[in-house]
């Protein structure tokens, strides 16, 4: 990735700025110039809105090939995480047990590095998400199709 | 009276113990960790170093002080393992606090102590009114060579102090420094690894500099160990605090709440603000406290402190506590992983 393509996007990545359009009063991450939903009329209604960072897993999975930039967490949780306020984002969830992520779990945003162009190039900072609660390592085979939420 | 308006720590959630680490090397693990006085320390994951550590102890402080970033005129962060050798750790920070762009912003090296340089900074352009309130950061995700003494306790984390004049948690009464040039410790630029003086890193180096630092700091405000609540140093190990912390006429009840090495291994530049970070998470309005860092090459900055009525109106939750009680151990392997000392080849 180009060096201003993610120097454009800092506070989205580091402070989950998105927008909030105020004719249907709805969220949206990433930020929006418009909204869809509302057609012509958002235009000059959406405003910048810092998501506070809280959320719950819609749905996990564990990834066993990484991929690149990625090997040193094998396996690791990817999941779709729905912001409290509405929109849903795709993050990694670290610091826990892969399998130990089940839909329905309370997440929280923490500040992480994403990546980096290579071994000299510039690094990337961002968000991704914890467990807000430590879970029961002794339940992470119960990986049951009831659980997740399709 | 200009002090500390705010802190925030931040210790990573993996730790290894010294038992296996001495297992790889076919040493003897409880004979390491005594000698050392520690028993575990802490882990960064693949995703952290010392800016995130920095952004993530930063948020905390600025949350417990309900400020927002527009009220933060000066970032200064102090580590020896900043992930850039050119480009500011400072101004991530800056930016993931919603700080920028109307304040400076500098990272600063002195060993382990290049944090509480970064207090003193943010004391003299608090004190001659150029900011409103500056931040000070200590962190550190050093390393040591496989196999090296270090390699027990190098480890990782950090805090945050900043630095004020309105609703002050606890006042900043006296600080004075005593420094040297003295080669204890050092990494040559490139080098991956630190190098150290074994033996001379003790008498003439940290007992030296912190003694000295000590003395001179009471001296200064006039006071005796026993006007002290709590005391805490520099800890590159679980030993030379106490022996420092009691050669100073200091008990093992002043000193035992700043003392998280035993647990969470050396943090360097992060230690005193750890250290800090637990007497403040249960310090009560009128407490005193005696703050001496140590930064190898080197030099000691010693601080007088007293606790006031602001400290019982902050949330203090998100305890240095509750941070070492959720660490999970890991074993040698997932360490080795999670710190790149697997040689990967060209598969990366």
């Amino acid at each position: 990735m180009s060096v201003p393509r993610f120097w454009r996007e800092l506070d989205t990545r580091y402070n989950l700025i998105g927008s909030y359009c105020k004719i249907t009063n709805t969220y949206h991450y990433p930020r929006r110039s418009f909204n869809p939903e509302a057609g012509r009329d958002s235009i000059g209604s959406m405003e910048d809105y810092q998501f506070k960072g809280t959320g719950t897993v819609v749905t996990a999975t564990v990834v066993h090939q990484a991929q690149t930039g990625y090997e040193m967490f094998g396996p690791y949780c990817m999941a779709i995480i729905e912001l409290d306020e509405g929109p849903r984002i795709t993050s990694q969830i670290v610091d826990c047990e892969p399998n130990n992520v089940k839909s329905g779990m309370k997440v929280k945003s923490v500040f992480r590095k994403l990546g980096e162009d290579s071994e000299s190039g510039i690094l990337h900072y961002g968000t991704k998400f914890i467990l807000s609660e430590k879970t029961n390592t002794e339940d992470s085979n119960e990986d049951t199709i009831e659980n997740i939420e399709l | 009276m200009n002090g500390i308006v705010s802190y925030g720590a931040y210790i990573p959630s993996h730790k290894i113990e010294t038992g296996e680490i001495a297992s790889v090397w076919g040493a003897d693990g409880s004979a390491w960790a005594k000698n050392l006085n520690v028993y575990s320390k802490s882990v960064p994951g693949p995703d952290e170093d010392v800016i995130t550590i920095a952004v993530e102890a930063t948020r905390i402080a600025m949350k417990r002080a309900k400020l927002n970033g527009t009220k933060i005129g000066a970032i200064y962060t102090g580590s020896e393992s900043h992930p850039y050798a050119v480009k500011p750790t400072s101004t991530i920070v800056a930016e993931a606090i919603g700080a920028t762009p109307n304040l400076t912003a500098a990272d600063f090296e002195f060993a382990c102590k290049a944090g509480t340089a970064a207090i003193q900074t943010c004391l003299g352009i608090v004190g001659n009114k150029q900011v409103e309130n500056g931040i000070a950061i200590g962190v550190d995700t050093s390393q040591g060579a496989p196999g090296d003494a270090l390699e027990y306790s190098a480890s990782a984390g950090g805090g945050t102090m900043i630095i004020g004049k309105e609703k002050v948690i606890a006042t900043i009464n006296h600080t004075t420094s005593y420094t040297t040039d003295t080669p204890d410790f050092w990494r040559r630029e490139g080098q991956k690894y630190p190098r150290h003086g074994g033996r001379f890193t003790g008498k003439p180096a940290f007992f030296k500099h912190v003694m000295m630092c000590g003395k001179m700091i009471m001296d200064m405000a006039g006071s005796k160990p026993e006007d002290y609540d709590y005391v805490v140093t520099h800890q590159p190990n679980g030993k030379f605090p106490i022996r420092a912390a009691k050669s100073l006429g200091f008990t093992e009840e002043q000193y035992k709440t700043g003392l998280l090495t035993p647990r969470i291994g050396n943090t360097y530049s992060g230690a005193i603000f750890l250290g800090l970070s637990a007497i403040l998470d249960i310090a009560k309005p009128g407490d005193r406290i005696l703050a001496v860092a140590y930064g190898s090459g080197a030099g000691s900055d010693g601080f007088d402190l007293t606790v006031t009525d602001e400290i019982a109106k902050m949330d203090r939750s998100e305890t240095v506590e509750d941070m070492i009680s959720r660490m999970e151990i890991i074993n040698y392997a997932t360490y080795a992983k999670y710190r790149g000392k697997l040689n990967m080849g060209d598969s990366k």
